[in-house]
């Protein structure tokens, strides 16, 4: 094969020119000083750590008969090689190549951009448009270049992150309280999330704990426990946070900001279980004593029920009723005790007190003795 | 191919000068950055300054003699170190915070900082004086609470005087950290434990004393109730309660007889037993 490739990078045999060179490593972008620049690098990126376009010479490299080399040249891939005649005698090369570059340009120049997503098109590299989803197309790679970012998706992230270490917030009182929380986002406007800040995400995440630290700062340590004070927290970050952004033009909206959890510094945590304990024992005590309540309002309800019931009958005949009902109970009580009865006149009673007692003792009941005075 | 270079030997030499010559003087400029254009030394001219005359795009220049300085377009953050702030009535504060900037005056910028990390060597100590100033004028709480908003005003107007003269604007001070140093947080946590411990035992004296009162309260009840009850006829109720007190006291529950009674013949109980007098 005769002749140099005309899209080659110089100083590589690639094309086969015939002196079977070993091949060299990959061309680094960044390869100066060594005739013309690959053209399907962005001009001007000097640096050899900037993105490397496509290199049809590398694409063709590896492709066909003409393949990634070894050493050796196995099968028909000497450095002799030579592409199949076309009729007419003329070579399959150009052909070949041309029909990569078209490839490579009609890849770079089409784009299916998803539901969810938006794409930004930079005119070598000045922001002219942004897409929106479907097919779209653009002009080729060097000249256009397509950003697609998504968009509607809803990015989370979660404060304080996977580091172990408790973030401890100060709260308006000088209470200290254990906060983690989540900030949900997405994007607003993705020229301005390209174009406008530096790092949008770490972003986010600073402006959230700014405002995290702020809206804490105004609050008492028992509002962050509670869920009325914690939904007040939520919106006042959510709050601030779109305020900060805003003013950055970050391109970003906020979502939402959702407290995970909210708890006392595991330092004093026992102390805060007690106050817990304590309003237990609080309702408990008050408990016992509604109990008691109720049962003496209800004895004094049933006795005083009782004595209306019988004091109703004893009106209707109060004399009878009460020799009726003093008769028995005094059967009542003496037919179940030990009975002694004394004439007194002349007789001098001698009461066997130590027998009474000893009996009483086997017995183990409550011994009492009743003189009853002469009645009537 | 041999054909191709006998035939257009001059017309491909030319192409491939001109190709040389167009990387050389045709660089791109994206919509992120701003350039300055120094030729010998001396800023010339800019590309994409906020109100500049030329966006992003293809530009030219002279070859050799242009250098292209790119610089940051977008908005930049500026970090500092915790610092321990000092209140005015002696507290002290761990505080941490950000500045975001950006690039205004890149020409300027060139000349005094030489880059963005240059800006942000010469802005942070002053972010941190600025800062530390703001805040130890103010009491602890005040640092906390508040008048955050205003002192933050004052650290970002302060610091946007100072940036101007590296040719930056200051967006934004934000406080992302405020802490208590290890000796005060250790007595913030004493202080909320006990804080705590005095709640319970106020808690549990409450219950107590509320128990009380609702005992009482029922004993009066009760005792309102006997009262309206009974006083209908105090003797009969001496009467009545008197029989069931016998009951109660004499009347062994468990049937063995644990009382002696001794009746004298006069007992009313025996009047009839005794047969008419």
């Amino acid at each position: 094969m005769a002749g140099k490739n005309p899209w080659g990078t110089g100083g590589d045999g690639s094309s086969g020119s015939g002196d079977g060179d070993a091949p060299k490593g990959d061309k680094g972008s960044g390869d100066k000083g060594n005739g013309p620049r690959n053209p399907w690098l962005p001009p001007g990126s000097g640096g050899g750590d900037g993105r490397r376009g496509p290199n049809i010479e590398d694409i063709f490299k590896n492709r066909g008969p003409e393949g990634p080399r070894r050493k050796g040249g196995g099968g028909g891939g000497g450095p002799n090689f030579r592409f199949p005649q076309r009729p007419g005698g003329k070579s399959w090369f150009p052909v070949a190549v041309v029909g990569i570059i078209a490839l490579g340009l009609l890849a770079t120049s089409v784009h299916l951009i998803g539901p969810q997503q938006q794409a930004v098109v930079k005119t070598l590299g000045n922001y002219t448009r942004t897409l929106d989803s479907g097919l779209k197309f653009s002009a080729p790679f060097p000249i256009e270049t397509v950003d697609v970012e998504d968009v509607q998706g809803v990015r989370a992230v979660r404060i304080p992150g996977n580091n172990n270490q408790v973030k401890l917030i100060l709260t308006g009182d000088q209470n200290l309280v254990d906060l983690s929380y989540i900030v949900r986002w997405n994007i607003k406007d993705l020229a301005d999330y390209k174009f406008r800040v530096v790092d949008p995400v770490e972003t986010v995440n600073e402006a959230a704990e700014a405002a995290m630290r702020a809206a804490v700062a105004e609050k008492q340590l028992d509002e962050t426990f509670s869920g009325q004070g914690r939904a007040a927290i939520e919106q006042d970050v959510r709050e601030r946070m779109q305020r900060t952004l805003d003013s950055y033009q970050a391109g970003i909206r906020v979502l939402g900001v959702e407290i995970e959890k909210a708890d006392p510094p595991g330092q004093v945590v026992d102390a805060f279980r007690d106050v817990q304990v304590a309003e237990q024992n609080a309702d408990a005590a008050r408990n016992q004593a509604q109990g008691y309540a109720q049962q003496v309002l209800a004895q004094a309800q049933g006795e005083a029920e009782a004595f209306d019931k019988v004091y109703e009958q004893y009106r209707l005949a109060p004399e009878v009723t009460r020799q009726r009902l003093y008769y028995e109970t005094m059967e009542r009580v003496l037919s179940k005790t030990d009975k002694t009865i004394v004439e007194a006149t002349g007789v001098t009673p001698y009461l066997p007190l130590p027998e009474i007692r000893r009996r009483a003792q086997q017995t183990e009941g409550p011994a009492t003795t009743v003189t009853a005075p002469g009645g009537q | 191919m041999q054909r191709l270079w006998e035939d257009h030997r001059y017309s491909i030499i030319a192409a491939g000068l001109a190709l040389v010559a167009l990387m050389l003087s045709a660089y791109v400029v994206p919509e992120e950055e701003q350039v300055v254009i120094v030729r010998t030394g001396e800023p010339v001219g800019t590309i994409n300054t906020p109100n500049g005359q030329m966006g992003a795009g293809l530009h030219w220049r002279w070859p050799f003699v242009d250098k292209v300085v790119r610089i940051e377009k977008r908005l930049l953050d500026l970090e500092m170190n915790d610092e321990e702030v000092l209140s005015n009535d002696q507290q002290r504060l761990l505080v941490n915070a950000y500045a975001r900037f950006r690039i205004t005056n890149p020409v300027r910028m060139v000349e005094r900082a030489g880059s963005t990390e240059g800006v942000r060597t010469a802005l942070e100590p002053i972010l941190n004086s600025v800062l530390r100033q703001e805040l130890g004028r103010r009491t602890f709480q005040a640092m906390l609470t508040a008048e955050r908003g205003s002192a933050l005003q004052n650290v970002r107007a302060n610091l946007d005087r100072q940036a101007r003269q590296y040719g930056a604007e200051v967006v934004d001070v934000q406080i992302t950290r405020t802490d208590l140093p290890e000796a005060p947080l250790q007595s913030a946590f004493t202080r909320m434990e006990s804080d705590r411990q005095r709640e319970a035992r106020t808690i549990r004296a409450q219950g107590g004393r509320d128990a009380r009162i609702i005992r009482a309260e029922a004993d009066a009840e009760a005792a309102r109730i006997y009262a309206e009850s009974f006083g209908k006829d105090a003797s009969f109720y001496d009467f009545y309660r008197a029989m069931q007190s016998y009951d109660a006291t004499f009347a062994a529950e468990n049937g063995d007889a644990a009382s002696s009674i001794i009746l004298s013949p006069d007992n009313e109980y025996l009047q009839q037993f005794r047969g008419r007098r």
